[in-house]
């Protein structure tokens, strides 16, 4: 059952991916990215990261594609659906990384690995045990990462704003 | 068949190098910034798969962490990209070389 899901969601994910790259409409590129990252949420509630799960789907699919759906809409993307969509030095690119996919297809030759040892079972109450965490011993992180949230807010307001309003 | 975390390690591979050429061959800054949040992806399975394996939690707050960054990154990429356009009309990666010699 584990296995029936586990590539399910694995073809999802993979599948969003390979085309978002290779759509040549950038609003199909945020739509296969969003099928992707459906995908990623389905991995996580498979390893039972719940609160991940929660937060995937509703800040990357709920906040970040709306984001970038209402960027593809400002800027006009009409005349660059029908130019060139990769870069001429493409295949630099591709033959690094079919290298490194060589070297991992070397690495597993010998089937998928199997990682040594392994912990306990994870705590069931996953939010709550996160909470704990997060608000413990990861609390100079945590408001570190919120500010640096604020400092973004205020560049991107700032950076998006007409040059006529900066005077 | 069992799932175990040489999977999740193996598919999240696949994802990294699948984002990788998305930025390195892509010429629209929007399907890079797209790429980019796929790379962040993968080293979120690879934190959750890990997390998962050895029974603690700390994977999956520094992946809370990494999506947080995303975000960051995502809004700040697309103001950028918002003050390019309206300067130089485009969206083009190869096009914006005011500064090459």
């Amino acid at each position: 059952m584990d296995a029936i899901f586990f590539a399910a969601f694995a073809a999802l994910t993979l599948v969003g991916a390979v085309l978002t790259v290779a759509a040549r409409n950038a609003v199909h590129s945020a739509v296969w990215l969003i099928v992707s990252l459906l995908g990623t949420a389905g991995l996580f509630l498979l390893q039972q990261a719940e609160f991940l799960f929660a937060v995937q789907i509703i800040l990357y699919v709920g906040g970040i594609m709306v984001l970038f759906l209402f960027v593809i809409m400002l800027v006009n993307l009409a005349r660059a659906e029908g130019e060139r969509q990769f870069s001429p030095r493409w295949w630099v690119a591709a033959g690094a990384v079919s290298l490194l996919i060589a070297e991992c297809a070397y690495l597993m030759r010998g089937g998928v690995p199997t990682l040594p040892g392994g912990g306990p079972a994870l705590p069931a109450g996953n939010v709550e045990a996160l909470a704990d965490l997060l608000f413990t011993q990861y609390l100079l992180p945590f408001e570190a990462i919120s500010l640096l949230l604020l400092v973004a807010m205020v560049g991107c307001v700032l950076m998006a704003r007409k040059p006529e309003a900066a005077q | 068949m069992t799932i175990g975390p040489g999977h999740y390690l193996a598919l999240s591979a696949g994802l990294l190098l699948i984002g990788t050429l998305g930025v390195l061959t892509r010429r629209n800054i929007v399907v890079i910034l797209m790429s980019i949040e796929l790379i962040l992806n993968a080293v979120n399975l690879n934190l959750v798969a890990f997390s998962k394996h050895w029974g603690q939690l700390n994977g999956q707050v520094f992946a809370v962490f990494v999506i947080t960054i995303a975000v960051a990154e995502a809004a700040v990429g697309l103001g950028i990209l918002i003050a390019l356009f309206r300067n130089k009309e485009t969206v083009n990666a190869d096009e914006v070389d005011l500064l090459k010699w």
